[in-house]
């Protein structure tokens, strides 16, 4: 029904709005209080109508990519639907990296981006760009509204794709003339929302998980590799609760740490390319692996057909389509990892069968020698003696101080691995990085976005001098927002995992990857954006110094750590052609 | 190994591109693909070819179904089912040939479907193989235009995609 201005309608219960307005009572009806944005020419309508209601609030960043790594680092800290508003265009363009971060990482977002009138779509009009074409490969999914009569239905079932099944973000592309504030509609949230086309799965197949549980209980040699989807499907408690009744030794993903507490006995670490050296031989050697929420990334695998070679696999995960893509799963349960790990739990309880203890008290005694002899947790395995701050070190001691409890978000390198390696994360949520699409400039930008979500609570951004100068200007909306968070730089001076690579793999070349002394100074930047900085470059400052930062409780604090340039980080898997346990574990150690 | 798969899907804007993508995107062949709207306007029924072994088939199809615009699925491959293309073919017509690509005309089933003092424009359905079959006894020499639909296709027997 289209009303124009002046006209109205008999229903008196049916409120008459414009499609600007319409949106921000769609997202009101969704629950969203808080959007991530930056406006412009075919999203003012829409920011008109935020400034003329209360509920939401809006988060200006410094650029649109800021806004969606804002978002994410929201849904990732909170479990919420992250949402994000840009204007047609360049703003909708810089949005891409971080809906594609968001993707490869299954997060739960909208993205709303103005668009050109309808009318001059396909015109090449100013600032027009195909959103839906150019964001189609790496969004869940995504609208072109054509009608504002439909926004309602539209910013419904985008929330409902959003957040169900295996997550991911979806775009609403809405064109100006659609949010016309002259133009009113009758407006109805629909209540009930029917999609033949998406019916995400939910209950795994009982068969399937009796096979699963029986498996699990003739295993000998078992490891339990759990990722991302554990801590997406709240299936952490779950799963701690399954591993300690069998009392099973649990490995996380990059994606997945926290999923299991860090400091549980049963905890062998991460895995992957730097995964522990302990976390990796028991892949290797394991007769039986049970995957849940994890999907088997070349990260993970190393070289897929010599991965695990004596291994029966049982995969769960919400999405079909990413068991047995890589590696085969001899058995695949497709259903939410909370209803599938519930079920196993229950099966298990109604069981007499055990376990052949003795089998398990062999593997155990196993992992504790391989611990023993090369694990992260039982000795240093970095220069303890030296003159040079070790970035190992720096984690160690945050982790320290922050007594385990901080949320900690990272930027993409040296830096992300030894924070992945060194802070052992209890709870799911508090790890928040770019695990798939591997996004430098996400650590500053997601750790206002879990500030905002988690006031009360202390938020470090792990960075290196590289990621943190490819979002740096959010440094300003910490200032408008006042959003203290502590931003942790290894400083290296160099793009530490490029220079890593290329010592290893390309005779030292360092192609590109040094900066020749034009680095700024970090202390005084982070005083121009009103912060405080401070500087660390001796090893006997390092604890003193990192306490007097920590105890800064109301302000953003750039921390610019110079650590050791030459350190690598270790365990590394043998490529290419490694298996899981092929690594080298140190400059001149290998297994 | 080549299949046969059909989609039933959302009649929408970018429904299609979605599928297409979906296969550039992934590295996926796309041997052949027809599209148009089915008895019910709201759904669209889709028919592509592709060449894979069974993983990559059950990949496809997978990625495929995840597709919010895609409604249902199937391999016709799997089962018995009836295949065919539409081939539009120009062909010199002159003198003694006439008669000649009249007489391959015939003993393919087709149809000539225009004509003038030397052209013949001729239709022919059947399975790709077939329309192969048509275009080589016509000889490369006689061909002016070729215009082929891309392969449709629908199950043997009870079995029905439909909602």
């Amino acid at each position: 029904m289209h009303i124009l201005p002046g006209e109205e309608i008999e229903e008196t219960q049916v409120e008459l709005l414009s499609g600007g307005d319409m949106l921000v009572r769609a997202l009101q009806d969704e629950g969203v209080n808080l959007l991530f944005g930056y406006p412009g020419g075919s999203a003012l309508h829409i920011y008109d109508a935020i400034f003329r209601q209360k509920s939401i609030k809006h988060v200006l960043v410094r650029h649109e990519q800021g806004a969606t790594h804002a978002a994410d680092g929201y849904a990732r800290s909170t479990g919420k639907v992250g949402v994000v508003l840009v204007t047609s265009g360049p703003g909708a363009t810089n949005a891409i990296t971080g809906i594609a971060t968001a993707c490869m990482d299954s997060i739960p977002m909208v993205v709303i981006s103005g668009q050109v009138p309808r009318d001059k779509i396909g015109e090449d009009a100013f600032q027009e760009t195909d959103m839906v074409g150019c964001s189609r490969p790496v969004v869940k999914h995504s609208f072109l509204v054509k009608n504002a009569e439909d926004i309602p239905e539209v910013v419904r079932k985008a929330f409902y794709i959003a957040r169900t099944g295996r997550p991911g973000p979806v775009v609403i592309d809405i064109p100006k003339d659609v949010t016309n504030p002259s133009e009113r509609f009758p407006y109805r949230y629909p209540e009930k929302l029917r999609m033949r086309s998406y019916t995400p799965a939910g209950k795994g197949h009982g068969g399937q998980i009796r096979k699963a549980v029986a498996l699990l209980l003739s295993a000998r040699r078992p490891v339990i590799y759990a990722g991302g989807g554990v801590v997406q499907g709240e299936g952490a408690a779950l799963l701690a609760e399954l591993a300690r009744c069998l009392n099973y030794p649990v490995t996380n993903t990059l994606m997945g740490l926290g999923a299991f507490p860090g400091s549980d006995k049963r905890f062998l670490g991460m895995l992957g390319m730097h995964g522990t050296f302990e976390a990796n031989t028991a892949m290797h050697h394991a007769d039986v692996i049970l995957a849940v929420g994890a999907r088997f990334d070349d990260r993970v695998t190393n070289t897929p057909g010599k991965f695990c070679p004596g291994a029966k696999i049982i995969h769960i995960d919400v999405d079909p389509a990413s068991i047995s893509k890589t590696i085969i799963a001899d058995i695949p349960i497709v259903g939410t990892v909370a209803f599938v790990l519930g079920e196993m739990l229950e099966t298990l309880k109604s069981t007499e069968e055990q376990p052949d203890q003795s089998a398990i008290v062999d593997w155990w005694r196993q992992i504790d020698d391989w611990r023993e002899r090369h694990g992260l947790y039982t000795a240093p395995r970095y220069q303890t003696d030296g003159a040079l701050i070790m970035p190992q070190e720096v984690i160690r001691a945050v982790y320290d101080m922050t007594e385990g409890e901080a949320f900690v978000t990272s930027d993409v390198g040296q830096h992300q691995m030894f924070a992945a390696q060194y802070y052992l994360f209890d709870k799911p949520r508090r790890w928040i990085n770019s695990g798939g699409l591997g996004t430098m400039g996400f650590g500053l930008p997601a750790a206002l976005g879990v500030k905002i979500a988690h006031p009360d609570k202390e938020v470090v951004c792990v960075t290196g001098e590289g990621s943190i100068q490819m979002c740096i200007q959010e440094l300003s909306t910490a200032t408008q927002y006042h959003l203290p968070i502590k931003i942790l730089c290894l400083n290296n001076q160099a793009l530490g995992m490029v220079k890593q690579w290329q010592e290893m793999q390309y005779e030292g070349r360092l192609s590109n990857s040094v900066y020749e002394e034009s680095l700024p100074d970090f202390v005084k930047l982070a005083e121009a954006y009103g912060h405080l900085g401070v500087k660390i470059e001796r090893r006997g400052e390092l604890h003193v110094k990192l306490q007097e930062a920590f105890a800064e409780r109301d302000r953003t604090v750039f921390i610019d750590v110079y650590v050791d340039p030459s350190e690598h980080v270790y365990p590394m898997q043998v490529m290419p052609n490694g298996s899981m346990r092929d690594m080298w574990l140190s400059k001149t150690e290998r297994t | 190994m080549r299949r046969i798969i059909s989609v039933l899907m959302e009649n929408e804007p970018g429904a299609l591109s979605r599928v297409v993508g979906l296969f550039s995107q992934r590295g996926y062949n796309i041997e052949s693909l027809t599209v148009a709207p089915t008895e019910d306007n709201t759904l669209s029924r889709l028919t592509l070819v592709t060449i894979g072994d069974d993983r990559k088939i059950e990949q496809i199809t997978k990625n495929l179904n995840k597709l919010v615009d895609v409604v249902k699925l199937v391999d016709l491959t799997e089962g018995s089912h009836i295949e065919r293309e539409l081939l539009l073919v120009k062909v010199r017509a002159n003198g003694a040939q006439r008669d000649e690509v009249k007489r391959s005309v015939d003993i393919f089933r087709g149809q000539i479907v225009d004509v003038n003092s030397s052209i013949y424009t001729v239709q022919v359905a059947g399975t790709g193989e077939k329309l192969d079959a048509f275009l080589q006894a016509l000889g490369e020499h006689t061909i002016m235009e070729v215009v082929r639909s891309g392969v449709s296709g629908i199950a043997r027997g009870e079995k029905v995609l439909s909602l």
